[in-house]
């Protein structure tokens, strides 16, 4: 196999190989941090951050990690880097901070921050392995900025905090879908993602695991 | 080569030096930007402080957060079991926060106490206190908290010289959802507070958000706030943090006092 090329690494994640949208991982924070467009955008810069420099760090001592512990010395890795994300929030954006901090902690545990220094990191080189880090950050993002857009606009009537349709509540005309602001309805519309890029991008579909057998006539029930 | 790497000497080692390089980088950070993180806590909750009493406006910088609240704004201790004002800590670098999580400051609540669901109870708490010119005082800020929904709400109520007419009230912490229960941020619902009764002709806090909207006809009207839609349970938190913050587990007593003159 030849070696993916920078540009490879860092735009295929966003469509044709979405870590959400075709892997299906890091969907619960997903769920979790896109009932706004503020803290989906802040969510999705710290991740990206996180999983392209930890591919790199990942990627520059691949050779000295022994096999037996390499999953917790990539723990260990991608933990300090969210510790210090964390920190710096803090420090920089506190009340931002404040609303993030319990999802920004669970970066650690993000499958695609996991995935990629496991499956990419630990094979190529480190300018490359930053650049999917990257890749694959942006191609989250991507799937969190659409669903934070379409949550907040249609859930609350604002985005990013601006009105944009007059609610109710500020004495306009359009009644907010509540539900849209509850975690759950994050699955919808991943749903309705997925099958957007697949109509689009056919060659995503999976073939099917197996074929159902045609229904068994009464006839042959007796 | 490949069985040296897999050696256990060698795995330790590795997993030591990863460790070692990681906590260096991890400390250096928490150190480096501690003085800000800590000056940015104080100053947000010097921001809302100063909102909810409705001074300064939003767009302040951080330095002028910082010299209006110096000018205009006093830190009191007081102690909520004989409410009264106290000297015991310096009302400066008194933490409540801190205090309700240590048993020598603070008090276990009873089940029947506990209406606003904050289990341990402070024995000192700090009230602030907008000045005017002659050092009488024009608003009175208290802290309160409580469950509501998801999480334990934390905000200040600003109370005029008549400590009856609500100057403000907010929340500068909480996580409930974004849009229902979170509308207890919304401008517009904070601003139907102001001018609000707190306490009834008896002197019973009677405060209370409603379900659903306030008849202006009501002859208790003054009592009363519109409710939020699909927030019930929050608004319910909020209501029994009133109750209870108003009330003689509270800061009852202290305002009892304050208007006696005894304070």
């Amino acid at each position: 196999m030849s070696q993916p090329t920078i540009r490879q690494v860092l735009l295929d994640p966003i469509f044709n190989n979405n870590p959400i949208g075709l892997q299906i991982l890091g969907i619960c924070s997903a769920l979790a941090v896109t009932s706004n467009l503020n803290t989906a955008l802040v969510m999705s810069i710290a991740l990206t951050l996180v999983c392209g420099f930890s591919s790199m760090f990942i990627s520059l001592i691949r050779s000295q990690i022994p096999s037996a512990i390499r999953m917790i010395v990539q723990v260990v890795i991608i933990a300090s880097l969210v510790i210090v994300v964390d920190q710096v929030l803090k420090a920089y954006a506190y009340a931002l901070s404040k609303q993030l901090s319990v999802f920004v902690g669970l970066i650690i545990t993000n499958c695609i921050v996991m995935g990629r220094a496991e499956g990419f990191a630990m094979q190529n080189p480190p300018v490359l392995s930053f650049f999917d880090g990257i890749g694959n950050g942006l191609g989250y993002s991507a799937m969190l900025i659409g669903l934070g857009i379409v949550r907040e606009l249609f859930g609350a009537g604002t985005l990013m905090g601006y009105e944009i349709i007059p609610s109710v509540n500020n004495g306009g005309w359009y009644q907010p879908n509540g539900m849209l602001l509850l975690p759950p309805s994050a699955f919808f519309l991943i749903g309705l993602f997925i099958w957007a890029i697949r109509s689009w991008k056919t060659e995503q579909v999976e073939k099917a695991d197996f074929k159902m057998a045609p229904q068994v006539s009464n006839k042959e029930a007796y | 080569m490949s069985s040296q790497k897999e050696s256990t000497v060698r795995t330790l080692v590795v997993a030591l030096l990863v460790c070692l390089v990681c906590s260096v980088f991890v400390a250096g950070a928490a150190v480096a930007l501690r003085p800000t993180q800590v000056e940015n806590a104080l100053l947000d909750k010097q921001r809302n402080i100063l909102a909810i009493a409705g001074l300064g406006d939003a767009s302040m910088s951080g330095a002028q957060v910082k010299a209006l609240f110096d000018e205009r704004i006093v830190a009191r201790l007081v102690d909520l079991e004989s409410g009264r004002f106290s000297d015991a800590y310096d009302a400066e670098t008194f933490d409540p926060a801190a205090a309700a999580k240590d048993p020598a400051l603070s008090r276990n609540l009873s089940g029947a106490e506990d209406i606003a669901s904050i289990n341990r109870r402070e024995n000192y708490s700090v009230a602030y206190i907008v000045e005017g010119e002659d050092q009488q005082m024009e608003t009175l800020i208290l802290p309160v908290r409580g469950y509501g929904l998801w999480s334990t709400l934390h905000g200040f109520l600003a109370l005029r010289a008549d400590l009856n007419t609500v100057q403000g009230f907010g929340f500068y912490q909480h996580a409930e959802t974004p849009g229902l229960g979170g509308e207890v941020d919304n401008p517009n619902w904070r601003g139907q507070w102001p001018g609000k009764q707190i306490f009834n002709e008896d002197g019973r806090p009677v405060i209370r958000i409603l379900k659903g909207s306030v008849e202006p006809g009501n002859p208790n009207a003054q009592h009363q706030v519109d409710g939020l839609a699909g927030a019930t349970l929050t608004v319910n938190g909020v209501n029994r943090l009133l109750e209870y913050w108003l009330g003689e587990n509270g800061f009852g007593p202290f305002i009892d006092n304050l208007r006696a003159g005894e304070a």
